[in-house]
């Protein structure tokens, strides 16, 4: 059979409507769709794409049966490995994982891989099913888990196959973390984490929220109730880039911009009681996912311009391509080598302006990115009404403030064996972006898996 | 979940709930907040713990009805449940014995100086209070505010009740009468608090002032609860609510509580209408 050198496209909303609304921009495979791309894959004996996913999934098994049309053993075989498909079909970064192992990348595009999980997943859904893995005899053992985003819900659905007694903790009223409150509805609609946070449940982990851990309770007094604690709490400060004028209002930092929309639905006001400035002129400080997620909200609530400010030039953008490229057919203009140095505000103290200076790319840094350089006297300005700082964050301080013996790193990060997910606290783990800094879903969800194996290992033999 | 157990009206739109929250009570302290949210489509608001006892598993919370939330809060029944309601959150009140202390309270910013005046008058302070309102009818909380002072003042603004003025006008006049008073500890109004920073600034007394920053999460994630202290951000959730008055940029905490006022006028006229409140 001769090999189909591009993937099967996936239909989508066109850019002048979707940026019309927060509906999910791409609409999915058929299954016609689905088993056309199943059939590229070349079902490699010893398949490197499986060695370059986190969670390690059986890829051309799922694959083949979804080639064969037998697409409830191709969700079965997913969830063996991986309890968010429809999560990760969604937003892993497929170009560096999976896919970039792909034999068949070598020479053409890649299998669809993220696709075709993500089909599988959304097919399961629609069947009304759900279907429950084996779960291991009780062995009477109780693990807390500090955080239901990626990390904790793994690590907590691990656990709970495992057989023991899974309790998440969760500061915020609904479960998710960055799936609920940093992801934006149209790249992962809600109605699909709160589908895969059921899918935990039914496995028996039980979810409590509002409860901060550090506040409500500290780790030592959980380590009274519980064998074991896993803290998943993510990156949750965010930096500002400490410039005249950055707290005025309409200055916003990228969480507390995504939290509003995501969370607390504020693009539904006054249905939904928070509300958010729908700017006319918003300007995005950053390159990453996140900036790209916030240029793209801003133009859903109405913003006649959408600009992302980055420093650097559009080859060491850390954003997807995927994301790089929606964002521009959407519309949301790119002001490369620039760099914000000071807002000005109206008699209200609402931002109105921001000066910017011009940049040039220099040496390579210690990222391996070449350096940008502010180019003298280059300043100019740019009229806003609304400013949003993606520039990064940092891990959440609560837990190792709160907690004796836990060591972190220089920037904040708790210290933790990466082969287990051990910190230097007997007893407690820790994995995704509260011990590596801001990183991806599915490289938190690997840590959840890696610490859920150890913390097994650990509080059935007691051995540290 | 959080139920009502009781709930009471202090004042004319003050209203004062006491809620079934046996784990935020078991940790509550003086001067920390509880953050609510009442229903699926509400927002989520910070609020001061009043009072709290952990036995009973109880927290108080008085409140003001000045936007959406609140006018909802306080529609609210005995028996009735708040659908989220977490706590406690920001740094505790700094408890220690500072020989004279004076606790100020404006407004509904009495029933929060209220457990901080009486953790500092357990520890041996000598515990002057004053407590502030625009007239007779919204003073609260005198006869607890009593109990737990050595001296208390209350001041109104058109003279109804007590002193006539303001609270900073019976603080001075205490300064002004020799009292040493080495530590000042004021929560209430942005104005209130900042004329009493601007008073004992001259002074040389140390100023503790609560800011009510806007907030969502209140665990330090969003930023925009941002102050500037000595001209450093922080953010008020996790580094406060407590700071150093003479260092507190106010103008800047006033700008950012008013970004959304056409929305909370809007929210709030709406929500009256719907329920037929004047």
């Amino acid at each position: 059979m001769a090999i189909i050198p591009k993937k099967t496209p996936m239909r989508e909303q066109p850019p002048k409507e979707r940026i019309k609304n927060f509906n999910e921009v791409p609409l999915g495979y058929t299954p016609e769709e689905a088993i056309n791309e199943a059939k590229r894959c070349l079902q490699c004996k010893k398949p490197p794409c499986v060695k370059g996913c986190p969670v390690e999934i059986d890829i051309p098994g799922f694959i083949e049966k979804i080639r064969e049309g037998n697409f409830k053993e191709a969700i079965r075989i997913l969830k063996d490995k991986n309890s968010l498909p429809a999560i990760c079909g969604r937003v892993c970064p497929q170009e560096d994982q999976c896919e970039k192992e792909c034999v068949l990348g070598k020479k053409y595009e890649p299998v669809g891989i993220g696709r075709l999980e993500r089909f599988a997943a959304d097919w399961e859904a629609e069947q009304g099913i759900m279907e429950i893995p084996k779960i291991e005899k009780s062995t009477g053992k109780k693990v807390a888990v500090v955080g239901s985003g990626p990390a904790g819900l793994t690590c907590a659905s691990e656990l709970a196959k495992m057989g023991h007694e899974v309790v998440i903790f969760e500061a915020l009223h609904k479960p998710g973390g960055v799936l609920v409150y940093g992801i934006p509805e149209f790249r992962l609609p809600k109605i699909i984490v709160e589908r895969e946070v059921n899918y935990i449940k039914a496995l028996g982990v039980k979810i409590i929220c509002n409860f901060v851990v550090g506040k409500t309770k500290t780790v030592d007094e959980l380590l009274e109730e519980f064998d074991a604690v896993f803290v998943g709490t993510g990156a949750g400060l965010p930096w500002f880039m400490n410039i005249p004028g950055e707290n005025y209002t309409g200055i916003y930092s990228a969480n507390e911009y995504l939290i509003r929309v995501n969370l607390m639905k504020a693009y539904l006001f006054p249905e939904y009681d928070t509300p958010i400035v729908r700017g006319k002129n918003v300007a995005v400080i950053g390159g990453g996912n996140v900036a790209m997620d916030a240029a793209r909200t801003a133009l859903r609530l109405g913003a006649e311009k959408s600009m992302i400010i980055y420093r650097r030039s559009k080859n060491e953008m850390p954003a997807r391509i995927e994301e790089i490229e929606r964002a521009e057919e959407e519309g949301v203009i790119f002001h490369f080598l620039t760099l914000p140095v000071r807002y000005y505000a109206d008699e209200n103290g609402k931002v109105k302006e921001m000066e910017c200076i011009r940049m040039e790319l220099g040496e390579p840094d210690h990222s391996g990115r070449r350096k940008p350089i502010p180019i003298p006297n280059s300043n100019f300005k740019i009229p806003v009404d609304t400013v949003v700082v993606a520039i990064g964050q940092s891990p959440n301080p609560l837990i190792p403030q709160t907690t004796k013996g836990i060591e972190v790193g220089k920037h904040g990060n708790i210290i933790i064996d990466e082969k287990t997910g051990k910190t230097t606290k007997k007893g407690v783990f820790a994995g995704g972006d509260i011990a590596t800094g801001a990183a991806t879903v599915i490289l938190a969800m690997g840590a959840g898996k890696v610490a859920a194996r150890a913390i097994d290992e650990y509080i059935k033999t007691g051995i540290w | 979940m959080a139920k009502i157990l009781k709930k009471e009206i202090l004042a004319p739109n003050i209203k004062k709930i006491i809620v079934e929250a046996p784990e935020v009570a078991k940790k509550a302290q003086p001067g920390q907040f509880v953050i609510l949210r009442i229903d699926e489509k509400g927002e989520r608001i910070p609020l001061t713990i009043g009072d709290f006892d952990r036995e009973k598993g109880t927290l108080t919370i008085v409140f003001q009805e000045v936007g959406k939330s609140t006018y909802h809060l306080g529609l609210l029944n005995e028996g009735d449940e708040i659908l989220d309601f977490v706590g406690p959150l920001g740094k505790p009140s700094e408890i220690e014995k500072f020989g004279t202390v004076c606790c100020i309270g404006g407004g509904v910013g009495t029933p929060e100086i209220y457990p901080v005046a009486r953790a500092l008058k357990e520890v041996g302070n000598y515990v002057i209070s004053i407590i502030g309102a625009r007239n007779k009818e919204l003073v609260i909380m005198e006869k607890e505010m009593r109990e737990v002072s050595d001296e208390l003042y209350i001041t109104t603004d058109d003279g109804t009740y007590g002193m006539k003025g303001f609270v900073t006008d019976a603080l001075k006049k205490i300064l002004d009468s020799g009292k040493k008073i080495d530590r000042v500890i004021a929560v209430g109004p942005v104005m209130m608090m900042k004329a009493v920073s601007e008073l004992t600034k001259n002074y040389n007394i140390k100023t503790i002032v609560s800011l009510n920053a806007m907030m969502l999460d209140g665990t330090g994630m969003c930023g925009i609860c941002r102050v500037e202290i000595g001209g450093e951000t922080k953010f008020a959730c996790v580094d406060g609510p407590e700071f150093d008055g003479h260092l507190v940029n106010y103008d800047l905490l006033m700008a950012r509580l008013r970004t959304y006022l056409e929305e909370e006028k809007l929210s709030l006229k709406l929500f009256k209408e719907k329920m037929g409140i004047q």
